[in-house]
């Protein structure tokens, strides 16, 4: 008999039609799954009822399969090189990015040609992505055990700072492990969503989030169901830990010892599974009474949530401190906070959300437990994507993958769009005639982020026609590109003085795979250097061009009337020599040149000038010419 | 002509719609789909339809249209696990034949 599960109004599923999805928080210490079902989201627990799956894999001799989770955590300390935890901190970074990583990394990396750090482990070396794809094929395992069916997609959450490489090595190990990755989820943004934040019509929220290990502060602005970034601050190895260890020292020093923990690891381990029992304690209780025993180190006493405060107050002030660089970088004030939503085990010790509390001037949002919420965030967003909704629902947080541009004068591209950018968006930015009495005007639209057009993406051209002929520079040409919700491009140019318009729809994603898109942006970044001179030089070429214009149609008209013919002479050869220096690969001479031509034409424009006001001045009188 | 619900399956429903915040119960139907004939309907329900018929079982509002009734007259519904997984099933008398999951049925 199956078992079934209540669905919206009119969102039955015909059988084996189930949209089964789910929201996977894939975390640097613990991992976890969560699903909606009759309307409620929450984790799935593993048979022996535990929800959380720490983020460790034990790789074993070939052939054994490799143990995942608590198992794996429990084997760190006898086979600590087979044991990988934490792979988090280091996926998507290659090679050389290891070394600037905080904290330490006791493993050994394989020398490899690639450049994606590999792993030595008894079962062979194995990549970041390949350790991530074991914790996810476990818990797609339970998913599928918990819910009676594969899942048809999942959102997996990532942190807010995470860069595309890192973005793109995630989803790399959800596909290793056969999942289909629907969206990924920024972490603070899930845990937003888990409040229903998302409904509310716009504001700005600080997810305050303080993990075993790591802390992160991000502050989130909502505009029209798009959650955008506005700035993330962080510690990357501030966490639970340190408080622990706070306590470890502090339990250390009443029971005698004098020499320093690290000297002793079990008994640093047990002083830190005591201090880490005691912290739970004191969450609910005000005072606990202590039993300390290692070797012949014996201790009992009383220990209050005071005393506890006192030893971690340090620690809660380091999270704040980030928190104020945070609201600056966002260029916000406390009091425009309206949300603050505490995400992490750590927020659960009292003190840390009175802290935040105190902080914020506001009571912080904690109604779901800590350490679940981003996952559950991940599920309900699933569940929508996934069609279980009705249709309206559904949140709108891509952004565009790459800058999407217009190509310019001199083969040089002119982002409208920078990459990143939240989606849907509307741009507009103005261009102009490059000539006198141009009629018509040729758009190329680009994507990339490289300076140059044939370095970049042609996604399609146009034209618009029709423009009345004007000087150079006088028309007003507005071109506006659109992207909607679902990626889809459209770039209209319209002459704002006759009204003329044309436009073009495109689809800008289509047919580029993530890896191209993360191949282009590569070579955005080692092409950098080459691509400003190349910029540089085009520039000047087409400045030049202009330059020689301009003298050119001057001197035809009144050269021979107000020069002599020495004077003409000079400033026609000026125009030669500029002419041939445009051809050449130095952007500092023509630039000079062009200076150059400027200067040396000065007694000239004076004159032209002088003339076209004696010409507006002649005949009339001083009363007709005076405002 | 009456449709039972188990006390579990009650207590479930109910939190749900608590969990919901809005809905006045929850519809028991049949469509005609599936591998074997006719799929079970358990939705939320926000807006009566004219034809429904209502039972209140174990404090619990359970709405079924009258086409259905036909095929569900006589069902318990029960809530239940079967190692990780659990949801409601349809104890219904009048089912002669399922397919091999139990998602649809002939009568």
């Amino acid at each position: 008999m199956a078992l079934l599960q209540i669905s919206e109004p009119g969102q039955s599923a015909a059988p084996h039609q189930h949209h089964l999805a789910a929201g996977i928080d894939l975390g640097t210490t613990n991992s976890l799954i969560a699903t909606v079902r009759s309307g409620v989201a929450e984790t799935l627990a593993d048979h022996q009822g535990t929800h959380i799956l720490p983020s460790v894999v034990r790789y074993r001799i070939a052939g054994e399969p490799p143990i995942v989770g608590t198992a794996a955590l429990a084997a760190s300390i006898e086979d600590p090189l087979n044991t990988l935890a934490s792979v988090k901190r280091i996926i998507g970074k290659s090679a050389e990015e290891l070394s600037s990583i905080p904290g330490q990394y006791p493993y050994q990396f394989a020398e490899s040609d690639s450049a994606v750090p590999k792993i030595e482990t008894i079962a062979g070396a194995v990549t970041p992505i390949e350790v991530s794809a074991e914790i996810l094929s476990v818990l797609q395992q339970r998913a599928v055990e918990s819910m009676g069916g594969e899942l048809e997609g999942v959102v997996v959450t990532v942190p807010a700072y995470f860069d595309d490489a890192q973005r793109q090595a995630t989803k790399d190990a959800a596909k290793l492990a056969g999942l289909h990755v629907l969206r990924l989820l920024n972490e603070p943004t899930a845990a937003a969503v888990a409040y229903g934040l998302d409904s509310q019509p716009e504001g700005i929220h600080a997810i305050y989030d303080f993990g075993g290990g790591t802390f992160d502060i991000s502050i989130l602005r909502l505009t029209k169901g798009v959650f955008e970034v506005l700035s993330t601050g962080g510690d990357a190895v501030l966490g639970g830990d340190d408080m622990d260890h706070q306590l470890a020292q502090w339990m250390g020093q009443q029971m005698g010892i004098d020499q320093p923990l690290e000297e002793n690891p079990s008994q640093l381990k047990y002083l830190l599974s005591e201090a880490r029992r005691a912290k739970e304690q004191l969450s609910t209780a005000a005072e606990i009474s202590l039993h300390l025993k290692f070797g012949a180190f014996d201790w009992q006493g009383l220990f209050s949530l005071q005393q506890l405060n006192q030893l971690i107050e340090p620690v809660v002030q380091r999270t704040l401190r980030i928190v104020r660089r945070a609201l600056r970088d966002a260029n916000i004030e406390k009091d425009e906070v309206s949300e603050v939503v505490l995400v992490g085990g750590s927020t659960r010790v009292p003190l840390v959300a009175q802290q935040v509390e105190a902080f914020f001037g506001r009571a912080p949002l904690q109604g779901i437990d800590p350490e679940r919420v981003v996952a559950v965030g991940a599920a309900i967003q699933a569940d929508i994507l996934v069609g279980n909704k009705k249709d309206g629902e559904l949140l709108l947080l891509d952004v565009t993958p790459l800058s999407l541009g217009l190509e310019i004068m001199g083969g040089m591209s002119e982002v409208v769009i920078p990459r990143n950018t939240t989606i849907p968006v509307a741009r507009a930015q103005d261009f102009t005639t490059f000539k006198d009495g141009q009629t018509a005007m040729s758009l190329h639209v680009l994507q990339g982020e490289r300076e140059m057009v044939e370095d970049n993406r042609s996604l399609a051209r146009f034209e618009l026609r029709g423009i009345p002929p004007m000087v150079a520079g006088a028309a007003r040409i507005r071109v506006t590109f659109q992207v909607d919700a679902d990626g889809l491009l459209s770039v209209s140019a319209r002459e704002e003085v006759s009204g003329v318009q044309a436009e073009i729809e495109v689809r800008p994603s289509y047919g580029l795979s993530d890896g191209e898109v993360e191949g282009m942006l590569k070579d955005s970044y080692r092409f950098a250097e080459s691509d400003r001179d190349a910029r540089m030089l085009r520039e000047q070429q087409v400045e030049a061009s202009r330059t020689i214009e301009a003298m050119e149609a001057a001197l035809d008209k009144d050269g021979e009337e107000l020069l002599n013919a020495a004077e003409l002479g000079k400033l026609m050869q000026m125009i030669e020599e500029l002419r041939e220096m445009r051809s050449s690969e130095d952007s500092r001479a023509i630039e000079k040149k062009i200076e150059q031509v400027n200067s040396e034409s000065e007694f000239y424009a004076a004159r032209r000038m002088d003339q076209s006001v004696q010409q507006a001045l002649s005949g009339k009188s001083v009363e007709e010419i005076s405002p | 002509m009456a449709i039972t619900m188990t006390v579990p399956a009650a207590e479930r429903v109910k939190a749900f719609l608590d969990n919901r915040g809005t809905g006045i119960g929850l519809r028991l139907g049949v469509k005609t789909s599936g591998c074997s004939g006719m799929a079970y309907i358990i939705e939320f329900v926000d807006e009566l339809e004219e034809e429904d018929q209502v039972f209140e079982c174990e404090g619990v509002k359970v709405i079924v249209d009258p086409k259905s009734m036909v095929y569900l007259d006589g069902t318990e519904l029960d809530y239940g696990k079967e190692g990780l997984n659990e949801g409601f099933k349809f104890n219904n008398p009048n089912v002669k034949n399922s397919c091999g999951c139990g998602e649809s049925f002939t009568v």
